[in-house]
């Protein structure tokens, strides 16, 4: 099968989520907030965001309640690491495929 | 679509070589420069930061700090979409080496003035064309100029020659023998110019509102895009610069008749053919020597042969039709040659060799190696070079495995 | 207002799914670098880890245009990008020359003083992971000594590091900055500060690299914090030849708090194999360079 369609003249790369792939399975441990202590959640207002902050793959929102994208989170822990009352707390997918019920 | 010819006047002006490239980039409206100086290119970068500096030429003059970097600095303006323009010698082409592959492999119509000059070690500042023959695997189209006038207007043709195919064009020419040589050049008018030669239409769009990313790492298979279509894999991007270079002869013709039209010197040819109507002996030649061919013709003439020119105008993409067709008739082709391709032979005589096999002509072909490092060559040596090959038509092989040299061991 | 997580805009223009490794500093870096420029960037970048975290043709994991150009060249292709547009009169986009140690202390030297020189109008920025990383941790010039990589596997390097920023600055251009991907905010105003200043432009950032250091990827922030807290990199910024401590290296100054060097180096597995001979020497190294800081920061 050929590249004709493929317009291009030299290497030309457009923007796209996910040019490795789902990251998300690089990992084997996974961040997950207790919404109970994270601050902004707490207080029900834009607040604190340092886990979105020094997220280097920018995979965490700013939304309330915080949220991390799961399909591209490559588990490096630093958000936990970073976060100032300890909401965050870092828990190897064995937990999670072995909670599975199928 | 037929240009008017000029109604102009011819403006004859006394120009050397460097000072007619000067002209012909000023007339193409250049946007930005980078060069370096290094002998015997020099006096051309000085000219042209003078019209820069004299508002004669509305262009960014960027005095960078190495070959490398000029060659960078007009792939990335290029990118931008100005219309660019450099120029070097022997170590300083060298030195862009790298740079030259990026330059095709981009599709950046970047135009380069090449003064010929030897390479070293030993160090030597005068003229032969080991440096542009040594980049000719890089993806560049190569002309060759034999005289003042074919370099200003090659410069100008060269633009729209590149612009067309998205193909660098490398313009070269003799050091010394041509770059610092007076002869008589008629200048085009800017409006003529201007005629034939439309701006600059980049294919890289550089816009945060629709962003790209150039030349990033590509693997070995087709890779699937983000909208699904399946994309090229390195070997499809090499292919159509390949295509490219081996479509651009019908554009190099078609910009030289269109030339031609406009300005009544036509360059609607990829070869310099001088008397080859009846002649059995062919000298093949490039760059000013060609000129010194036509001379040592007229020697051999007298003497008796019939002896044609084949000049190589456009040495890449390499017109194998044109060369077989030129030579259909030839017994004994001699390719003198300002270069060598060490631990073989000439380049120029191994490209010829490559046209005429599998074709009818059944020729005897003999390579000289001559002037390296500015070694003076005669029409008188020429031809001798030519009396000499003339026995193995009777007996010997059809070519020789090595070359032979013109010089003093 | 001052910047802090909560008001800094939420647009990314890098996205999610890239082949940055793990805890990535660099990648951390460039996420705050492109919102202080608000997009409107052309960024040039040579081969260097970045090169592979932008991705792969034909998908692209940055949303601002770029231009590739050879290791060496970088200097010269961010001054044949600003000369192109100021050509074509278009105006209002920054120039972006984003290397790393190896392309700017190194391969990169040439052209990078010579941009420098023609005062070529872009922001040059250097992220320093101390090392070849893309290649597999070779050791270049900002290696520290003592340091284990590919090219020092047995003995570790043998000589100290190049101090790039002091060099940039001795070029005379209006604004150098040192700054951390561990201190994003600090990193974010003095990148806002060099888009409103004309003619070359640098900042030298100290950004981590988890494999090629041997720390786990989670402490990406923590060892960059360190390095500050013991005075291994000294959060700076001189503008028009103005010399002004910044950020934690500010407060350190005030508190005059410095902890040992030690501190910082025995938490890296490049270091294991360090003498005690060099600890001190890199410990003398850093109080040198802390007091003609602190020199600098309170002279006028």
């Amino acid at each position: 099968m050929g590249t004709r369609d493929c317009q291009h003249i030299c290497g030309e790369s457009s923007p796209g989520i996910g040019e490795a792939g789902r990251t998300g399975e690089w990992r084997n441990a996974r961040p997950v907030i207790d919404q109970k202590k994270c601050t902004p959640a707490r207080q029900n207002k834009p607040a604190c965001f340092l886990c979105w902050l020094y997220c280097p793959d920018a995979v965490i929102s700013k939304t309330i309640p915080v949220q991390i994208n799961l399909e591209y989170c490559k588990g490096c822990g630093i958000c936990s690491q970073v976060c100032p009352v300890q909401a965050i707390t870092i828990v190897n997918e064995e937990e999670f495929v072995l909670n599975r019920t199928d | 679509m037929s240009l008017k010819k000029t109604d102009r006047k011819a403006d004859i002006q006394i120009l050397d070589g460097n000072q007619a490239a000067a002209q012909g980039t000023k007339l193409s409206r250049v946007q930005v420069i980078a060069a370096y100086p290094i002998t015997p290119q020099t006096p051309l970068t000085e000219t042209l930061s003078e019209f820069v500096e004299r508002g004669e030429l509305s262009a960014e003059y960027v005095a960078v700090e190495s070959e490398h970097s000029a060659l960078t600095v007009c792939n990335s303006a290029s990118m931008a979409g100005a219309r660019t323009f450099t120029a070097t010698s022997a170590h300083g082409l060298a030195y862009m080496h790298e740079v030259l592959h990026w330059t095709a492999g981009a599709r950046l119509p970047v135009v380069l003035a090449c003064v010929n000059r030897a390479m070293g070690a030993p160090w030597s500042i005068l003229n032969d064309q080991q440096d542009s023959i040594s980049q000719r695997d890089t993806g560049w189209i190569q002309i060759y100029a034999r005289n003042n006038q074919e370099i200003l207007d090659s410069v100008i043709q060269a633009y729209k020659i590149a612009e067309t195919a998205y193909v660098p064009v490398m313009v070269c020419y003799d050091g010394y023998v041509l770059s610092h040589a007076e002869m008589p050049v008629d200048v085009p008018s800017q409006e003529d110019v201007d005629r034939f030669l439309p701006p600059y239409q980049p294919h890289t769009i550089l816009d945060p509102a629709n962003p790209k990313n150039y030349n990033l790492v590509t693997l070995a298979n087709p890779r699937v895009n983000t909208e699904g279509v399946l994309c090229h894999g390195y070997m499809e991007l090499r292919y159509l610069l390949q295509e490219a270079l081996q479509n651009s002869r019908e554009t190099i013709i078609k910009v030289g008749q269109e030339f031609g039209e406009l300005f009544g010197r036509g360059y609607a040819n990829m070869l310099w053919e001088d008397r080859l109507d009846d002649a059995d002996i062919v000298i093949v030649a490039m760059g000013s020597l060609a000129m010194e061919a036509i001379v040592a013709a007229g020697i051999l003439r007298e003497e008796g042969h019939r002896v044609g020119i084949l000049g190589l105008r456009v040495f890449r993409p390499f017109p194998k039709a044109d060369v077989m067709k030129a030579l259909k008739k030839s017994r004994l082709i001699v390719v003198f040659d300002k270069n060598i391709s060490y631990g073989s032979e000439g380049a120029t005589c191994s490209e010829i060799k490559s046209a005429l096999y599998g074709s009818d002509v059944n020729a005897v072909i003999r390579n000289f190696i001559v002037g390296l490092g500015g070694r003076d060559v005669k029409a008188r040596e020429l031809a001798e070079a030519v009396n000499k090959s003339l026995p193995s038509l009777k007996e010997g092989t059809l070519s020789n495995e090595y070359p032979e040299w013109i010089c003093y061991i | 207002m001052k910047t802090n997580a909560v008001n800094l805009t939420e647009i990314e223009y890098l996205l999610p799914g890239n082949r940055a490794c793990p805890g990535c500093a660099l990648s951390l870096a460039y996420r705050h670098i492109l919102k202080a420029l608000e997009g409107q960037v052309i960024v040039t970048v040579p081969a260097s880890c970045l090169t592979v975290l932008h991705g792969m043709y034909p998908v692209t994991s940055v949303n601002v245009p770029c231009v590739n150009t050879p290791f060496a060249s970088t200097g010269a292709s961010a001054t044949g990008l600003v000369a192109g547009l100021k050509a074509l009169g278009k105006k209002g986009l920054t120039v972006l020359a984003f290397a790393g140690d190896g392309g700017t202390h190194d391969i990169g030297i040439q052209a990078l003083s010579g941009a420098a020189e023609r005062q070529s109008d872009f922001i040059y920025i250097c992220y320093d992971n101390e090392g070849y990383m893309n290649t597999g941790n070779q050791r270049s010039s900002s290696t520290p000594l003592g340091a284990i990589s590919g090219t020092t596997p047995i003995l570790g390097k043998q000589q100290n590091q190049k101090d790039m920023t002091a060099i940039m600055e001795a070029h005379g251009i209006p604004y150098v900055a040192t700054a951390s991907a561990s201190y994003p905010l600090d990193l974010y105003e003095k990148v806002r500060k060099a888009k409103a200043i004309k003619g070359t432009r640098f900042i030298h950032i100290f950004t981590p690299c988890p494999p090629g250091w041997g720390f786990s990827f989670s402490d990406t922030i923590k060892i960059g914090e360190l390095a500050v807290k013991t005075g291994w990199v000294v959060l700076y910024e001189v503008e028009d030849g103005i010399f002004r401590l910044t950020s934690a290296s500010e407060s350190i100054a005030r508190k005059g708090n410095l902890r040992p060097v030690r501190e910082y180096l025995m938490e890296q597995g490049r270091f294991k194999g360090i003498t005690e001979e060099q600890i001190n020497e890199l410990q003398d190294r850093v109080n040198a360079l802390w007091k003609r800081c602190l020199k600098r920061a309170t002279s006028l």
